[in-house]
């Protein structure tokens, strides 16, 4: 048990951990991002949102004993004693260059484009890599056999950490390989938001707000203020048939 | 033509490397040439199969690397199956193929491939072509 | 009653024919073939390496999947799929070495021990159906049509694999018969079709399906029976290079045994998405009075 720097009253239980081969104590509470921080690293690259979405901090370890490979993100997963890491915060992978909207929403598309997605051998090293639980395999399977929506819907969750693209036996850059599918099916499959279409139209071609926006940009700081304290807003309880009583500038 | 035979060859790592890979014995041939005969794709070769196992008993690794025989080779069988000492020579090809893939040289290069040839090519050709000529 | 069944990539989209007519007359015969979960591309070749593993995962993948369903057999269309299933099948059954190393990798994979059996759709048809039972269904007898069944390497190659005896089988020309046509036999009919060389040697795989067309016309075949879309394309696809090449040659349908028999059952001639053939049989088959 140590003092944790600046705070006497806070005991905390340290762990060994090793980071790129070398021994640190460290608090046993910590991610493994807060645990290098205070092992003394400072990250420059390889850590983003903080938060588990960005992809950045992809973290390869082992366990004493144990012959598998774990992963995580390093902003999210807790240390264990001994665990033994390296960062890969990125894994190179050539991406196709394309016009998008030159793109034919056929799977032919992807083959064009990334011929090694046949090289794949199903060996399923990238599902095991994965830190998001994708089952890649599955992904790469479904695009082969021209399925773009199973594709598409196995890799929803992909934060393009690149870990797949550096185990794959194929080589594949598959990262890549399924942005470009979700890139062609949100953008040229799925049926268009007409809703989001005809509020576009209403501030760029009937300028609808126009004059309001103007009223705004005229007011003072003490007008503006009242305004916006005075704002009318949708109740936390408001049911689906709420309506502002300001009606002008409603869509329908 | 001239060729330097040598016990070194004969019995060096090349030929033992085709043996490992493939567990056959080539030694069995004895040049019949049925092989060559049932070879669908022979016509378009420079060295007959029968001839390259011919160079493999002797070890003659550079003569078969400079031949496009068993890059042609498509795994038919049909010399396997008739044999007459029962020498399963697809798996030979596949072996010579092999220690040139595995040095990381492709034989087909995918990203060589032109687009409307990839629109058009089914998968399961482009899938074959991929395990058997790349690295 | 039900059938495990394996299409392979190439029969969801291209070779889309070749399904949808083997579901089509298989349900006419009170038979669901029912896709199996979660397949993955099964790799399309067997590798003849004794050494490699890697490239044995895919296929017994698959066999898993099988396992999974607790269905004893998978009912296989694609003949190139059918062999490289089996034969990696054997490899599980056989080889206790490599079954071990093989499980043992996988381990997210329950273990597979070869339980299953792989069967292509043809052997179904002669062995469990009978053709007694098809020629009765029958209610578009495919009279005069001139049919050359192509068997091609990957049903008859290696032994262990061979639905039928390699050098003179008889399998296709006794479905046929059954559907009352005439099978016409040529000496290419097991050479091999050029295979993955369409891509690697484009001109040894023309030159391939050259001979096998040019010997299937001489003997005057009006079209070739088929049982693989590798084949297809190549001896099909590639049918207009092969026109420019030899300027006499004037074309000749290819069409997939199940699509003969769909036809023969009297199907609606739309679930052999005749569209998907290379070379059109539309017009040879309505010039015989059959569509």
């Amino acid at each position: 048990m140590s003092n944790v720097k600046g705070n006497p009253a806070i005991t905390t239980k340290m762990v060994p951990v090793f980071i790129m081969g070398k021994r640190y104590e460290v608090p046993e509470s910590f991610t493994i991002m807060k645990a290098m921080e205070y092992a003394g690293f400072k990250f420059i690259r390889g850590c983003g949102c903080r938060g588990g979405i960005c992809g950045a901090c992809a973290t390869v370890y082992r366990k004493p004993g144990d012959y598998k490979i774990h992963v995580g993100l390093a902003c999210q997963t807790v240390v264990e004693p001994e665990i033994y890491l390296a960062q890969i915060p990125f894994y190179p992978a050539n991406r196709a260059s394309y016009r998008f909207e030159e793109l034919k929403p056929i799977p032919e598309e992807v083959f064009k484009l990334y011929p090694e997605l046949f090289r794949c051998v199903a060996c399923n090293a990238c599902t095991k890599i994965c830190p998001m639980n994708i089952e890649v395999m599955d992904a790469v399977s479904a695009l082969k056999q021209g399925n773009i929506k199973k594709a598409v819907e196995l890799t929803f969750d992909c934060i393009q950490c690149g870990l797949c693209a550096s185990r794959c036996f194929g080589e594949l850059p598959k990262y890549h390989i399924f942005q470009l599918a979700r890139r062609i099916y949100g953008g040229k499959i799925l049926p268009k938001a007409e809703h989001l279409k005809a509020a576009a139209q209403a501030i760029t071609k009937e300028n609808r707000y126009d004059k309001t926006l103007k009223s705004l940009m005229q007011m003072n700081e003490e007008e503006l203020r009242r305004a916006y304290l005075e704002r009318e807003m949708e109740p936390v309880t408001a049911t689906e048939d709420w309506r502002p009583s300001e009606k002008r500038f409603l869509l329908e | 033509m001239r060729v330097g035979v040598s016990s070194k060859k004969v019995c060096g790592d090349f030929a033992k490397k085709v043996k490992e890979i493939s567990k056959e014995d080539f030694l069995l041939c004895y040049q019949c040439g049925m092989c060559s005969a049932g070879c669908p794709i022979a016509f378009a070769m420079d060295l007959p199969p029968r001839q390259v196992i011919r160079l493999l008993q002797l070890g003659l690794e550079e003569d078969i690397a400079k031949s496009k025989t068993i890059w042609l080779c498509t795994s038919c069988l049909t010399c396997s199956v008739r044999c007459p000492r029962g020498l399963d020579l697809a798996k030979v090809m596949e072996a010579l193929r092999l220690i040139s893939l595995r040095k990381n040289i492709d034989y087909v290069k995918p990203a060589e491939i032109p687009h409307d040839a990839l629109a058009e090519l089914p998968q399961i050709v482009l899938v074959s072509s991929f395990r058997k000529h790349t690295a | 009653m039900e059938l495990s069944y394996y299409p392979g990539c190439t029969l969801k989209t291209r070779a889309k024919n070749f399904e949808d007519s083997a579901t089509a007359f298989m349900a006419a015969l009170g038979i669901n073939l029912k896709e199996i979960p979660r397949w993955n591309c099964c790799g399309a070749v067997y590798s003849l390496a004794d050494d490699d593993l890697i490239h044995q995962l895919a296929p017994v993948r698959d066999l898993i999947r099988v396992k999974e369903q607790e269905q004893g057999k998978v009912v296989v269309l694609c003949s190139l799929c059918f062999n490289t299933l089996k034969r990696a099948n054997l490899l599980m059954r056989n080889d206790a070495e490599k079954r071990k190393t093989l499980n043992t990798f996988m381990d997210e994979e329950v273990d597979y021990n070869g339980e299953i059996e792989v069967v292509h759709l043809l052997e179904v048809l002669r062995d469990d159906i009978g053709w007694k039972t098809i020629s009765d269904k029958l209610k578009v007898p495919l009279k005069h049509l001139k049919l050359a069944p192509y068997y091609g390497c990957a049903l008859l190659r290696p032994q262990e694999v061979a639905i039928d005896q390699m050098e003179r089988p008889v399998i296709l020309h006794q479905l046929l018969q059954a559907l009352g046509a005439e099978p016409i036999d040529f000496p290419f009919a097991t050479k091999c079709c050029g295979s993955f060389q369409a891509v690697g040697n484009r001109e040894g795989a023309l030159e391939c399906a050259w001979n096998i067309l040019s010997s299937a016309i001489r003997r005057r075949a009006e079209a070739l029976v088929l049982s693989c879309p590798l084949c297809d394309f190549n001896l099909a696809g590639k049918q207009e290079e092969l026109k420019q090449k030899y300027p006499e040659f004037k074309g000749i349908p290819t069409l997939y045994f199940t699509q003969l028999l769909a036809l023969a059952f009297g199907l609606d001639s739309k679930v052999c998405r005749f569209e998907l053939n290379y070379q059109d049989p539309r017009p040879l088959l309505e010039s015989k009075g059959l569509l």
